[in-house]
């Protein structure tokens, strides 16, 4: 593996493990079940640091997922060819931006979404992050291609 | 407050007609506000409020319908520590916020011009023009509505109480034993239903007033489209020398105090804790989501320009 892949490697599964932490610590869980009282982990009973953490890993998934795109258009590697597990997981991961986006968007002062519309969006985001956790757990002790 | 209660029985047959009089026409107004998909908002002149607390038992008979009936006993819930919040017991308190009890009046000794003075200061939800407790509800049971109003949906609220942690002022109050957890995992995840001042949101559509303002002898409270009512208020604060609260308390309300004694003066009098809201300084809670959602933004543009530049110096080094 290039040097190149192995970072972005390594800042893919960073930035996995925290945008689902701080994506589940949206829902009031981690005092309740004590989690955040290890120590070192109270942070993620504190609403707005993980919605800023949220976000803040957001844009790197965002920024690292452009780059992917267009560096696989441009430098196309020889004899690389997408999977329809890959596939699969892309989509996943689109229609996580895609919600998230538009969730984002709906935060935005000025911007009242129908009650309908949030629920769909939070089910939607929810389900697809369970989604991308069971992709990840299936493929766990292979030899997992993170992008 | 006893001196009110003579006060209170003088008031209600005579003021109370001309008072709804004045309110129904600036809701009116309201209601063509509305119309237009603009925002309501209150004024509260707190010179006027007389502490009387008509307004508060105005509040519990008309959302009487709204308040939980709760089941009990209350199931088992896990892991050990899980506080149920039992409130069905205590329907009569109205000296703070409650599930049953929106609305309440704080009070405030203060020193002005030399005299001595108890300043009442009605308290309830400020209705945020971005509202965290909405923005932040993990199942969209807290919703906003097109003319400002915000609410929790308690078909849908599951009781975890991230509304109230984040809220500047922690107004919603949990009642344990009700909503949709029961259906759900109850012994697990949710403790029952939020509640707080709706604005009688039902009375607003229906082209009423709501019930505090209609029962409100000295006519503390002006409802109206928000522009025209901050306007009032910055009228009514220059006409007393006063202040204003809930203008740009985060990120601005669709409440105005006007008080005669600066703000920091009275939250440092009033008594504050649970279900008895401050009257602080509060920065705008969603400010740093917005600056960041600014750089989601230009996210693309920075993955564009690294794979870009990548491609750039690869085929430099090929050539
Ligand atoms: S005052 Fe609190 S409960 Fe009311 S709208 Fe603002 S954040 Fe929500
Ligand atoms: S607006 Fe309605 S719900 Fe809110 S405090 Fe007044 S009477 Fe109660
Ligand atoms: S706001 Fe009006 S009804 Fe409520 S306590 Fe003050 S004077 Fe009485």
């Amino acid at each position: 593996m290039r040097l190149n892949e192995k970072i972005i490697r390594y800042i893919y599964i960073i930035t996995f493990t925290f945008l689902t932490l701080t994506g589940f610590a949206q829902m009031p869980i981690f005092k309740r079940y004590h989690i955040a009282d290890i120590p070192g982990l109270g942070w993620l009973a504190q609403f707005y640091i993980t919605h800023a953490m949220h976000y803040i890993f957001a844009v790197i998934l965002i920024g690292l997922s452009t780059y992917i795109c267009v560096d696989y258009i441009l430098n196309k590697p020889q004899g690389y060819t997408i999977t329809s597990r890959v596939y699969a997981k892309s989509i996943i991961i689109l229609g996580l931006i895609i919600t998230g986006g538009l969730m984002v968007f709906k935060n935005l002062s000025g911007t009242p979404y129908s009650p309908f519309m949030i629920s769909l969006l939070d089910l939607s985001h929810l389900t697809l992050c369970m989604a991308l956790l069971f992709y990840f757990i299936l493929l766990l002790g292979r030899s997992v291609r993170f992008y | 407050m006893g001196h009110a209660i003579t006060r209170r029985s003088f008031l209600k047959g005579t003021l109370t007609a001309a008072g709804s009089i004045a309110a129904t026409s600036s809701v009116a107004r309201a209601a063509a506000a509305m119309d237009k998909g603009e925002a309501i908002a209150t004024l509260i002149d707190i010179s006027k409020c007389v502490g009387c607390e008509e307004c508060v038992h105005a509040c519990k008979e008309a959302n009487a319908d709204k308040y939980p009936k709760p089941q009990k006993p209350f199931p088992k819930m896990y892991p050990k520590g899980v506080k149920a919040e039992d409130w069905s017991d205590k329907t009569d308190v109205i000296d703070r916020l409650t599930p049953y009890n929106w609305l309440y009046i704080q009070s405030a000794t203060v020193d002005m011009n030399g005299e001595t003075k108890e300043l009442t200061i009605p308290r309830r939800c400020m209705h945020c023009t971005n509202p965290p407790c909405v923005k932040l509800c993990p199942w969209g049971s807290a919703i906003q509505l097109d003319n400002g109003i915000s609410r929790i949906d308690a078909d849908i609220c599951l009781g975890g109480a991230k509304c109230q942690t984040v809220c500047p002022w922690l107004i919603p109050q949990r009642q344990t034993g009700v909503g949709l957890y029961l259906d759900i995992l109850p012994a697990f995840a949710g403790n029952g239903v939020m509640y707080k001042c709706d604005r009688c949101y039902n009375r607003i559509a229906e082209g009423k007033v709501p019930a505090c303002i209609e029962a409100c002898p000295e006519n503390v409270q002006t409802i109206g489209p928000r522009d025209e009512i901050l306007k009032q208020a910055h009228e009514l604060a220059a006409s007393m020398n006063g202040y204003i609260y809930g203008e740009n308390e985060n990120g601005g309300t669709n409440t105005f105090y006007v008080s005669p004694v600066p703000f920091d003066k009275l939250n440092s009098v009033i008594e504050k804790g649970k279900g008895k809201p401050h009257l602080a300084a509060v920065s705008e809670s969603m400010g740093t989501g917005d600056k960041l959602a600014m750089a989601m933004l230009i996210a693309p543009i920075a993955g564009v320009v690294g794979a870009a530049a990548r491609f750039y110096n690869m085929s430099k080094k090929e050539s």
